[in-house]
């Protein structure tokens, strides 16, 4: 992708973008999902409201916030609110259309691990742990993650299962009696997977411009399925890129 | 009472200890004054431990870890906290992990006296196998099942907050976060706040009222105890220091000498303050925006 006019990074914000054409109310967290929200709140979604965990629905932050406690993220909001409203009322009242989620591993039926890497009582690196990602992977009703692909991230198996995806596959997800859908769509520098087949394995649908199966094959740590068709994904566009690199990411923080 | 004093008279050794706040109203004074004062075997409770437990747990405060996201926001790790999980460094620190509504439900039952918390969580996750208080009970009024969490009632929590009257009626605006769950839940709690008023100010405005003095032990008026960490409308967040801290975290002896500097070489926060400067202190006042007044009437 060297000699192309935009970042890795570039594609998956905007690819991520587009993807919530139409949605009212998303979920977001820092970094790549943020600018992603915010660039479809410009573009594909004018009606998103965005909804952050520290207990604010529907933000409108002048600048990029670094966390997702941001003072800019509180004034201008439609409402701010208790942690427990924010997890009860909207959360697990089944308010929130889209969660954007990520994690140091993903496996092959959108399990994620944000926990521990090796074992949790003796950790060779300690991650974060939840926070909210649990309720939202149960909650939301549709997940979107974002991850850059490599084969340390996309693993066979998980060392630890803090979020669950669609557990084992096919109906493992619904005899839990988990409200929300489970995991649609995973943005990556170099493609884009669903789980639309009927066992809800993650499968290959769209290379990003200049990317082929066997290099993305190569960083999947299982045998990689694939859509009947697989897409190319649309470049981003000048005006795509404008608004991310003028309003959003001005210096570049997220993009390069 | 002065944050010394508060420290002194509450946070004995061993006590279990909530400085709560989502980002913002974190109470950075309150856990350099028991930093400064060599407290021991606390255990440290917050949803987000961040930079302040971070601080903490490499000066050997801490023997035990209640949390549920591990993570200086926005930036990365948190390094010291991992360093003292992962190799014991200063010391080894047992854990207690939730995921973040587990935590909110915890304070909730602990606030309101209840035995236990449901909600609808930790279904498909490995968190109930790593930690044995996460359970499941079949719904009383039907066949399903919810999990469900502990009650969680610290000895000690520290709320920060934008004012309070010398009672300690506090007003919060802003992330209210789980401040109000947690001042409830606690035993005792210490309001600290950028400003003291007058008790008119409170009765004027009674719907910003998120704590009442009646649960308060103490009041202290402590202003940018928050810094790093934000007051709405007071002061914004210190995003540069957040970035800095994970430079100088990553290493044991940088950190022990950051805090040599900047926490056991100020007698308090006032003396943080004056070594940080006007100038630094001055570029984080946001820009004033405020809100239509409303009109609860006179009734007479």
């Amino acid at each position: 992708m060297t000699d192309r006019p935009y970042t890795a990074s570039e594609m998956m914000i905007t690819a991520a973008a587009r993807a919530l054409a139409g949605v009212r109310t998303v979920f977001v967290g820092v970094g790549l999902p943020n600018i992603a929200c915010n660039l479809a709140r410009r573009t594909v979604a004018p009606d998103l409201e965005l909804i952050y965990e520290a207990g604010v629905f529907g933000a409108r932050p002048k600048r990029l916030p670094l966390s997702i406690g941001d003072p800019a993220l509180v004034a201008g909001s439609l409402c701010t609110m208790s942690m427990a409203d924010l997890f009860g009322c909207y959360l697990q009242g089944g308010r929130i259309e889209v969660g954007f989620l990520g994690g140091a591993q993903v496996d092959r039926f959108g399990n994620l691990n944000t926990t521990a890497i090796a074992s949790y009582a003796k950790p060779k690196v300690r991650l974060p742990g939840s926070g909210g990602a649990c309720e939202i992977a149960i909650h939301a009703q549709r997940l979107f993650y974002i991850m850059r692909l490599s084969k340390r991230a996309f693993v066979e198996r998980l060392d630890f299962r803090t979020s669950p995806g669609f557990l084992d596959g096919g109906d493992t997800r619904w005899r839990l009696g988990m409200p929300g859908g489970g995991p649609q769509l995973v943005v990556t520098d170099k493609a884009l997977f669903d789980f639309s087949g009927p066992d809800h394995e993650m499968r290959l649908v769209s290379l990003h411009p200049g990317n082929t199966v066997d290099e993305v094959s190569s960083e999947i740590g299982w045998s990689l399925c694939e859509a009947s068709q697989v897409g190319e994904t649309p470049a981003p566009t000048a005006a795509e890129l404008e608004c991310i690199r003028r309003e959003l990411d001005p210096t570049g923080m997220y993009r390069n | 009472m002065s944050m010394h004093d508060a420290v002194a008279r509450h946070v004995r050794d061993g006590v279990s200890l909530a400085i709560e706040g989502f980002t913002a109203f974190i109470c950075f004074a309150a856990g350099h004054e028991i930093i400064r004062q060599r407290r021991r075997d606390l255990t440290l409770i917050r949803m987000t431990p961040d930079v302040i437990y971070d601080q903490m747990i490499a000066a050997g405060v801490a023997r035990r870890l209640v949390f549920s996201y591990l993570g200086n926001p926005g930036v990365g790790p948190l390094n010291c906290i991992r360093r003292a999980v992962e190799r014991g460094i200063p010391a080894l620190l047992e854990i207690e992990e939730y995921s973040h509504y587990g935590m909110v439900g915890r304070y909730t039952a602990g606030a309101a006296r209840l035995p236990f918390y449901p909600l609808r969580s930790y279904v498909g996750s490995e968190m109930p196998a790593a930690n044995p208080k996460i359970k499941f009970v079949k719904s009383p009024y039907g066949e399903e099942e919810v999990a469900v969490v502990p009650p969680l009632n610290p000895d000690v929590a520290f709320i920060h907050a934008q004012r309070a009257d010398a009672e300690g009626n506090t007003q919060v605006w802003g992330l209210l976060g789980v401040q109000k769950e947690v001042a409830f839940a606690a035993s005792k709690v210490i309001v600290v706040v950028e400003e003291l008023v007058d008790e008119s100010v409170v009765r004027a405005d009674p719907n910003r009222t998120l704590i009442p003095g009646l649960i308060v032990e103490a009041v202290v008026h402590e202003p940018f105890g928050a810094h790093p960490s934000y007051v709405q409308g007071y002061y914004d967040r210190d995003n540069a220091f957040y970035l800095e801290w994970d430079k100088i975290s990553r290493d044991q002896s940088a950190t022990e000498a950051w805090l040599e500097e900047w926490v056991y070489g100020v007698p308090d926060r006032a003396g943080y303050a004056r070594k940080l400067g006007p100038e630094a202190i001055e570029r984080l006042k946001p820009i004033p925006s405020l809100s239509a007044p409303v009109n609860y009437g006179s009734h007479q």
